[in-house]
């Protein structure tokens, strides 16, 4: 599919038709997303938001989909990419469903294909520019696990992508536990979001919780956080600095 | 069989509607020697008669590890087996590796059903002139395939194949409605029972069958000749008694004789070869 055309011109060897094919950098972007495990399966959130570099372009971007009957994806990174991504799994599980036997894809599998497909895309140096989170609950056990844009895939009991893993994964780490029930795991995730959404510029107050269960997959309405920005420190966020005419008295 | 107008090759049809080129490669599997499966809910056993060309040469492999929950027995060419093997853990390996998942037997002998049929309908290919039986275990239970070289599967609870399979066939016949509750260790007996039915009077020793197992957390892997050894001796006293362990296919026979293992594994075996030890 990557086509080379080599004009040369002297001792220069331009690739004219080949660079267009490949992603070099990503271009309409969404941020973090958050996943956990809890007592009945997984808990993923992510805003709606999809930047167009500092622009906060597009705010109704969906960044979380089921796939199949047993699993959850959320995707940072580029909202092309991760729209390419969700053909692959729709051909995927559509080749599942029609071999009508009985057997169907498992969270495992789904993330074992796209860590497969991330890495090979990675050796060809043309990425699919995302962070995957990949959630799942199949026969009672749970599943979570990432993949990265160069292939690297783990799984764990929480995990996130991009400023999560500075910001979320540290409150996870303290307050995770095995047991959550689904409300502790809510406000857990709430937490996680608001941080992101005081610190994390590309953030936007517009968010997502999807509940992945035995029974299927819930991906809740928009909504916001509640937020307070009249911290003493942000009304007056120079008093007492180095420099400043600003004293705290 | 007979020769006729249409069975040069596979792609004519004789006015009947018959194949006869299919049906030849059916006939090649029903030449090899003798291949029985059985499963029940938990296991799948696969075993074989194992012939040797002559007394110098060793017996020709006819059942293989396809992955460690799937198992193949090949009766007919077994150079065709051993190709159609290599498929086989191939495809397991390639869906492994991508899902690192085992591949579901069901979709694996589909596959090497379509793969069969190809060759039914290419005027430059023949049919494999051979049959599997497929054993394996997956998430919807233990299974067990037989993959014709017409390119048909049919899934059983216990077949056989190849010459005086007919026998094997009979024995099973009997038996098989208990075979889905069966335990490991029955399910064992009676295919090594079955395998008897095909030698037709000629003494059962561990040296002339291979029995391979494969079951809920136990991977697929082949019985060693002892093991064997001590199955045939519950139902077989001394090679003269035969006929009259022969009917005792019902189990309180067997029961029995199983508890007085330790005397008769001792007593007059002359016929047992050396490596039974």
């Amino acid at each position: 599919m990557t086509f080379t055309i080599q004009i040369e011109n002297g001792t220069e060897v331009r690739n004219a038709e080949a660079d267009s094919q490949r992603t070099l950098y990503p271009y309409v972007t969404g941020t973090s997303v958050v996943a956990i495990k809890y007592k009945d399966g997984i808990l993923m959130a992510s805003d709606m938001g999809g930047s167009y570099g500092s622009t906060l372009r597009y705010k109704n971007v969906e960044r979380m989909k089921a796939i199949g009957k047993h699993s959850l994806l959320g995707a940072s990174g580029e909202i092309s990419d991760f729209q390419e991504i969700l053909r692959y799994l729709d051909e995927l599980t559509l080749n599942d469903n029609m071999w009508d036997d009985g057997n169907s894809l498992g969270p495992k599998e789904v993330h074992n294909y796209l860590t497969r497909v991330m890495y090979n895309r990675r050796n060809k140096f043309n990425p699919l520019w995302n962070t995957l989170v990949l959630g799942g609950v199949k026969n009672g056990e749970k599943y979570l696990g990432m993949v990265s844009m160069i292939g690297v895939s783990f799984e764990d009991n929480h995990v996130a992508t991009g400023f999560g893993n500075h910001l979320a994964r540290p409150i996870l780490r303290d307050e995770w536990r095995e047991d959550l029930s689904f409300e502790e795991g809510v406000k857990l995730l709430e937490k996680c979001m608001r941080v992101l959404l005081y610190r994390d510029r590309s953030a936007i107050n517009k968010l997502q919780i999807a509940k992945m269960t035995e029974e299927g997959v819930t991906v809740s309405e928009p909504y916001s956080l509640k937020t307070f920005w009249e911290f003493k420190a942000f009304t007056n966020p120079t008093v007492g600095a180095e420099g400043s005419w600003l004293y705290d008295n | 069989m007979f020769r006729n107008q249409y069975d040069t090759d596979v792609t004519t049809w004789s006015p009947t509607g018959r194949l006869f080129q299919v049906e030849y490669a059916m006939e090649a599997v029903k030449q090899g020697s003798a291949a029985i499966g059985l499963r029940s809910r938990s296991h799948v056993v696969l075993a074989c008669v194992n012939k040797a060309q002559s007394e110098l040469s060793s017996h020709q492999r006819k059942i293989f590890k396809v992955d460690d929950h799937i198992g193949v027995a090949i009766a007919g060419l077994t150079a065709d087996g051993r190709v159609l093997s290599r498929y086989m853990r191939s495809e397991s390996i390639n869906h492994s590796f991508t899902y690192e998942s085992p591949l579901s037997v069901g979709r694996l002998v589909v596959r090497l059903a379509d793969k069969a049929q190809v060759c039914t309908q290419r005027s430059w290919k023949r049919p494999y002139g051979v049959g599997l039986l497929v054993g394996g275990l997956d998430e919807s239970g233990a299974h067990l395939y037989y993959n014709c070289p017409s390119g048909n599967y049919f899934e059983y609870q216990a077949f056989a194949i190849g010459s005086r399979s007919q026998a094997a066939k009979t024995y099973l016949e009997r038996r098989y409605e208990s075979f889905q509750e069966s335990s490991r260790e029955d399910l064992i007996k009676d295919a090594i029972m079955a395998i008897r039915e095909t030698l037709q009077g000629e003494t059962l020793k561990s040296s002339l069958c291979t029995v391979s197992v494969l079951g809920v957390e136990e991977p697929f892997h082949f019985l060693d000749q002892e093991s064997i050894q001590k199955v045939i001796d519950t139902f077989e006293k001394v090679p003269e008694e035969e006929e009259d362990a022969g009917e005792g296919e019902a189990e309180p026979e067997a029961a029995p004789v199983a508890a007085g293992t330790g005397e008769q594994g001792g007593s007059g075996d002359q016929d047992v070869a050396p490596m039974e030890m």
